[in-house]
C-alpha cells in the first residue's frame, strides 16, 4: 500500500496545481463580489494559445519556449477574463449567463481556431517539463518520497502564489478591501475605494490564475491541446465551494480532490485500488460538495454579495 | 399614458434585443470567417443551405430542434419561476440513459413500448432535476451551484455505466446501437423525409410547447410558478408556497430535458457516446433567452438554433470554414443576450436622439 501511494503521490500534485490555480482565481474574484462560472473557459482558451505559442517557439527558443508558454498563457486569461468583466461589471449583466457564454465561446473557438491552423482539433508540442528530485529533501522518511520526488519546477511556483494569495488577502488593506467589496459594496464605495476598480482586478486575476493554470497543464501532464480540459474549471469551483471560500481551506479541497481524481484515473493499471470502482472517486469531490453545501447552509461562508451587480 | 410609454421604449423590447444578439452572433461569425480567409457570404449562403435545401436535410433540421426545443423549453420554464437550470445536459445524460436502458431491455407492443420509453426519459430527467430542486428548497442551496454538480456527477456515472453495461459491439466509448424498431424513428417518418433523422420527438417536442403553454397561462399552478418567479416574497405573503413550487420546477424542467435526452439518444442518435456532455444542454439556454422564455419564443428560436447546427457540416464540406463556426456563433450570442442592456441603451440613444431631431424640426 505504501509503494502504491508514494508512487501515485506525485501525480497527484501533478493534477492538483492546475486547480488550485483555478480555484485561487475563482476565489479572487467571488471574494471582490463577481461570481466567474467560466473559469472552465479561461482554462481552455489558455490552453490553446499557451500551446500554440510553445509550438511556433519550441524550434528556436528550446526549453526557453515552456516559460514563455506560461507568459502568454497567463496574459491570454487575463486579456480573455476582461468579457466578464466587462459584461458583469459594466454592464450589470447576469454573472451565471456570461460565465457560461465564455465557456461555450472558449470550447468551439479554440477548436475553430486550431483547426485553421493545424489542420486537426489538436495542437501537440514536443517538449514538456521534466519531474525532478530535489535533492537532500526527497532523502527524508516519508515527506521525501510523497512531496519531493518527481516534482515539477512549476508545482513550487503554484505553491508560492499560494503563499502570496493567503498574505494578501489575509493580511494588507488590499485584500481588506478586496473581500469587503464582495461582502458589502456600498460601504465599501462609502469609504472611497472604487469598488468597480477592485472587481476588475478581481476577474482579472482570477482569468490569470486560471490562465497560469491552464498553461501548467499543458506543459507538465498532457503536452497537446485537445480542446477540453475536462470539467477540471468545475472542479475548482467545486473545490473553492468545499473549501468555503478560504485560501487554506482550497489548499486542502484541492489536494483531496486531486488526490480522488488520481486514484480513479490510476486504479485500471494498479490492481490494488480497484476495490472500490473509479466512478465513486470520480464522482466523490461533486457529491462531497453537494453534502458539505448542505451541511453549511446555516452559516454559509459565501461572499454575501457574490454575483450581484453594483 | 406613462406606463405605455415605458413598454413601448426599445429598450425593454425583447423582441428587438433578441434580434439585435442574433445579427451581433451572425457579424461575430463572419468577421471569424473573414479572419481566416474565407468569404462569409457564401459561409453563411452554405451553413443555411446545409440547413434547408432538400427534404432530407429540413428533416435533420427538424430532428436537431427537436432536442433543442425541449431544452430550450426546460431551462425557460425554470426561469419562470426565477432559477437557472444549468444542468439541463445532465438531466438529459440520465433521461437518455433510462430511456436507452428501456429500448435495449423491454420488449412490449409498440404503443405501450412507447409510451414507458417516453415515461423512463421524463422519470431519470426528473429525478436529476428534482434533487437541486430539493437542495434549493429545504437548505437553500444555489440551484446553479447545484445543478453543475449534478451535471458532472451524471457525466461521470455514465462514463462507467456505458461500456460496463450497454457497450456496443464495437467501440469501447459508445453504446450498442438501438434497433430502429426500439427507437422513436418510424419508417414512415424517415419515408417521407428521404431517410433523414426526423423522429416521432417532434411531435412529444410540439406536445410540451402546448402543454407548458398551456400550464403557464392558463392554470393556478403557472400562475403561482410565475409570482414566484418575479418576487419570491411576495408570493409567500400572498400565501404561495415557494418551497413546494421551486421543487415542482425544477421537477418539471428536469422531466423537459429529460425528455431531450429521449429524443437526442433514441431518436436522432440511437446510441450513447461517453465522455461528453451534450452541447445540446447549453445550446438550450440560447434557445430560451432567445425565445424570451416564452413557449412560442422558443418554439422559432430552437428552428433557427436547429439551422446552424445540421448546416454546419455542408458548409464544412464546401468552403473552408470549420464546423464549430455554429458553435461559436451561438455561444456569442449567448454574450449578447446577457450584455443586451449595452445595446438597450444604445437603441434607447438612437430613438431619442430621433425622437429629439423629429420634435426640433416641428
Amino acid at each position: 500500500m505504501w509503494s502504491t501511494l508514494s508512487s501515485i503521490f506525485p501525480y497527484a500534485i501533478g493534477y492538483t496545481m492546475p486547480m488550485l490555480m483555478a480555484a485561487l482565481g475563482g476565489l479572487y474574484s467571488e471574494r471582490s463580489g463577481v461570481t466567474n462560472l467560466g473559469l472552465e473557459g479561461l482554462m481552455v482558451i489558455v490552453y490553446f494559445f499557451s500551446a500554440l505559442a510553445v509550438k511556433l517557439t519550441e524550434a528556436t527558443l528550446g526549453v526557453n519556449a515552456l516559460g514563455l508558454g506560461l507568459l502568454v498563457g497567463t496574459v491570454a486569461g487575463a486579456l480573455f477574463s476582461l468579457l466578464h468583466a466587462f459584461a458583469s461589471i459594466n454592464l450589470k449583466a447576469d454573472q451565471v449567463i456570461s460565465g457560461t457564454a465564455i465557456n461555450m465561446i472558449a470550447g468551439a473557438l479554440t477548436v475553430y481556431l486550431a483547426r485553421t491552423i493545424t489542420g486537426s482539433g489538436n495542437v501537440r508540442i514536443m517538449m514538456g517539463i521534466i519531474r525532478k528530485n530535489i535533492p537532500v529533501l526527497s532523502k527524508i522518511p516519508i515527506i521525501g518520497p510523497l512531496f519531493f520526488t518527481q516534482t515539477y519546477w512549476t508545482t513550487w511556483i503554484c505553491l508560492l502564489v499560494w503563499l502570496i494569495s493567503y498574505f494578501l488577502l489575509s493580511k494588507t488593506s488590499f485584500g481588506l478591501r478586496l473581500r469587503a467589496c464582495g461582502e458589502h459594496p456600498s460601504a465599501v464605495a462609502s469609504a472611497g475605494v472604487n469598488v468597480h476598480r477592485m472587481r476588475y482586478i478581481g476577474v482579472i486575476l482570477s482569468g490569470a490564475l486560471s490562465g497560469f493554470g491552464g498553461s501548467v497543464i499543458l506543459i507538465t501532464y498532457s503536452g497537446e491541446f485537445n480542446g477540453t480540459v475536462a470539467g477540471l474549471g468545475f472542479l475548482s469551483i467545486a473545490a473553492l465551494i468545499f473549501g468555503q471560500w478560504k485560501v487554506l481551506g482550497i489548499l486542502g479541497a484541492t489536494f483531496f480532490f486531486g488526490i480522488a481524481t488520481t486514484i480513479a484515473n490510476v486504479s485500471q493499471v494498479i490492481p490494488s485500488l480497484m476495490i472500490v470502482p473509479p466512478v465513486y472517486f470520480k464522482i466523490f469531490p461533486y457529491v462531497a460538495t453537494l453534502l458539505a453545501l448542505v451541511a453549511f447552509s446555516k452559516r454559509s461562508a459565501a461572499p454575501l454579495a457574490s454575483g450581484q451587480p453594483y | 399614458m406613462n406606463k405605455m410609454k415605458r413598454r413601448e421604449s426599445p429598450g425593454s423590447n425583447a423582441f428587438l434585443m433578441a434580434v439585435s444578439a442574433v445579427i451581433l452572433g451572425l457579424i461575430a461569425g463572419a468577421v471569424l470567417m473573414a479572419a481566416i480567409g474565407s468569404n462569409p457570404f457564401s459561409g453563411f449562403y452554405y451553413l443555411f443551405r446545409g440547413g434547408l435545401m432538400n427534404i432530407e436535410r429540413i428533416g435533420n433540421t427538424m430532428a436537431t430542434a427537436t432536442t433543442l426545443m425541449l431544452v430550450g423549453l426546460s431551462v425557460a420554464f425554470a426561469f419562470k419561476t426565477g432559477l437557472f437550470n444549468i444542468s439541463a445536459a445532465g438531466q438529459m445524460l440520465v433521461g437518455g440513459l433510462c430511456a436507452t436502458i428501456v429500448a435495449h431491455k423491454v420488449f412490449l407492443p409498440r404503443p405501450l413500448f412507447l409510451i414507458v420509453l417516453i415515461a423512463s426519459g421524463i422519470l431519470g430527467g426528473a429525478i436529476w432535476g428534482v434533487i437541486p430542486g430539493l437542495l434549493k428548497a429545504r437548505f437553500n442551496v444555489h440551484e446553479v451551484v447545484a445543478t453543475i454538480m449534478m451535471n458532472w456527477i451524471a457525466y461521470w456515472s455514465i462514463y462507467y455505466f456505458v461500456p460496463t453495461y450497454l457497450k456496443g459491439p464495437s467501440l469501447e466509448t459508445e453504446s450498442a446501437s438501438i434497433a430502429i424498431s426500439q427507437s422513436l424513428r418510424a419508417p414512415w417518418l424517415t419515408k417521407l423525409f428521404n431517410g433523414s433523422y426526423m423522429n416521432l420527438g417532434f411531435f412529444i417536442a410540439i406536445v410540451c410547447v402546448v402543454l407548458v403553454k398551456f400550464i403557464l397561462d392558463k392554470t393556478t399552478l403557472g400562475f403561482s410558478l410565475k409570482t414566484v418567479g418575479f418576487n419570491r416574497h411576495c408570493a409567500e405573503y400572498a400565501g404561495i408556497r415557494v418551497n413546494s413550487n421551486v421543487v415542482i420546477s425544477m421537477m418539471i424542467a428536469g422531466g423537459l430535458a429529460g425528455l431531450a435526452g429521449l429524443t437526442f439518444y433514441t431518436g436522432y442518435s440511437r446510441n450513447m457516446q461517453i465522455g461528453v456532455l451534450p452541447a445540446q444542454g447549453f445550446d438550450g439556454i440560447a434557445v430560451a433567452l432567445l425565445g424570451a422564455s416564452s413557449p412560442i419564443g422558443v418554439f422559432f428560436s430552437s428552428f433557427f438554433f436547429g439551422i446552424l447546427q445540421s448546416g454546419k457540416g455542408f458548409m464544412n464540406a464546401m468552403t473552408s470554414v470549420p464546423p464549430e463556426i455554429a458553435d461559436t456563433i451561438i455561444a456569442t450570442i449567448i454574450y449578447f443576450t446577457a450584455t443586451s442592456v449595452l445595446f438597450g441603451r444604445i437603441w434607447e440613444a438612437v430613438f431619442k436622439r430621433r425622437r429629439t431631431i423629429a420634435k426640433e424640426e416641428q
